[in-house]
């Protein structure tokens, strides 16, 4: 599973990071995480608010800090 | 009616905080300090339940539009609709500063005018919810009200200009080449809308509290001792320079601008201009310091000084209005 979480470095995208990496932890997931701070990386995946989760290349989540429960249920 | 007014007004607040500061203090509300003491506990408590409520309130409306719908709207408005719209949506569409980058390429990669999208990056700033709940909570309807339109209309003129100077070519080569993918939009639940407008109560709070608690111990104390003669010399609605201080002053300040509202509540009842004191709430919002830092990633210096000037002019003009025809409102 490769995981981007999309966003300029504010500290909405951190907790976002944070909450992603927890969640993957309590699923027991393996995963590879990379923050994209390039905006035109950003804009090529049609996102216009972040922070956003991106899971194998497809926007599941932007524009919410979502908790660990809900990325949970986005991951499985 | 009487009822309605008494939750409304906060009437039955005041008289509680009253009885506590007469009856368990033995403060006499005659006495300066009396009246600080009430100040201080009243309006804290009265700004974190408007707090709360709106922020819930407007982030649930929120959750019904995105930046995505946002820019398929604005595709189809041209000229000065285009202009209001954009503004309109500015209030309603949810966005943190740091996505102004991302959502500046998503309209100009969909076509829409910079004059267009600068009305939405005026306007969305300045009417937030947590401004709106504090003038509520200060000043109440009528100001939070006339705020909002001015808001629009800051915005709405502001876009017009900037869009007749033509800067096309101020917007960095590179946002034009980008090609935006097509993300689909999700559709949240109730649940989801529900924890969506409570993170952004939580989120709110936590980062103005500090702010507040300082702004309303500062209005307490000029409540009970700021001199009144001295301050409406200086910086009442008859001082033109007041105003225009007011906006330079505010630029650095960004996001504790809301602690200044419970000071101005204070400094207007010893007759500051209230058209000065908004006029200073809106330039911390609208002119911020880290938000023209991003937006250079994606203009030029010329289009981002046009957008100082013409915002901060526009603001100027308001706290002059405002000052004008505050004895209307209050």
């Amino acid at each position: 599973m490769h995981i981007k979480i999309l966003g300029g470095g504010c500290k909405n995208c951190e907790v976002l990071y944070e909450n992603t990496k927890q969640a993957l932890e309590e699923l027991g997931i393996e995963a590879t995480m990379e923050k994209v701070t390039d905006f035109v990386e950003i804009a090529k995946y049609g996102v216009m608010k972040t922070p956003a989760l991106v899971v194998d290349e497809k926007v599941k989540i932007s524009g919410r800090v979502v908790k660990a429960d809900e990325i949970k249920k986005v991951l499985k | 009616m009487d009822f309605i007014n008494n939750i409304l007004q906060f009437t039955w607040l005041n008289n509680l905080v009253r009885l506590l500061v007469e009856n368990v203090f033995g403060i006499s509300m005659e006495t300066r300090l009396g009246g600080s003491v009430h100040f201080f506990i009243y309006d804290t408590i009265k700004i974190v339940i408007l707090l709360g409520i709106m922020i819930f309130i407007i982030s649930y409306i929120r959750s019904y539009f995105s930046p995505e719908k946002t820019k398929k709207i604005l595709e189809r408005f041209g000229g000065i609709s285009g202009n209001i719209m954009a503004s309109l949506l500015g209030i309603v569409t949810p966005f943190c500063s740091c996505s102004s980058v991302p959502l500046f390429i998503g309209f100009v990669e969909a076509g829409i005018p910079i004059g267009v999208t600068f009305s939405f990056l005026i306007t969305s700033p300045i009417v937030n919810e947590a401004a709106f709940a504090i003038l509520l909570a200060s000043f109440g309807w009528k100001i939070a009200v006339v705020y909002v339109i001015t808001g629009v209309v800051v915005g709405v003129v502001g876009g017009i200009l900037i869009g007749s100077l033509h800067l096309e070519d101020q917007v960095e080569e590179y946002v034009y080449q980008i090609k935006m993918g097509d993300s689909e939009i999700e559709e949240l639940d109730r649940k989801q809308r529900i924890d969506f407008a409570i993170q952004n109560v939580k989120d709110i709070i936590k980062r103005v509290w500090i702010y507040l608690i300082i702004g309303i111990g500062i209005g307490a104390v000029i409540h009970g001792w700021a001199p009144a003669e001295i301050l409406s010399k200086y910086a009442g609605p008859d001082n033109p320079l007041a105003v225009i201080v007011a906006v330079v002053v505010a630029i650095p300040l960004y996001s504790n601008a809301l602690g200044t509202i419970p000071i101005a509540e204070a400094l207007i009842m010893k007759g500051v201009g209230i058209g000065t004191a908004l006029a200073f709430m809106m330039a911390t919002t609208a002119l911020s310091l880290p938000e023209m830092i991003l937006l250079r990633k994606v203009i030029k210096p010329k289009l981002i000084a046009v957008f100082v000037a013409i915002t901060g002019v526009s603001i100027i003009l308001v706290g002059y209005m405002f000052n004008a025809i505050a004895h209307l409102l209050i």
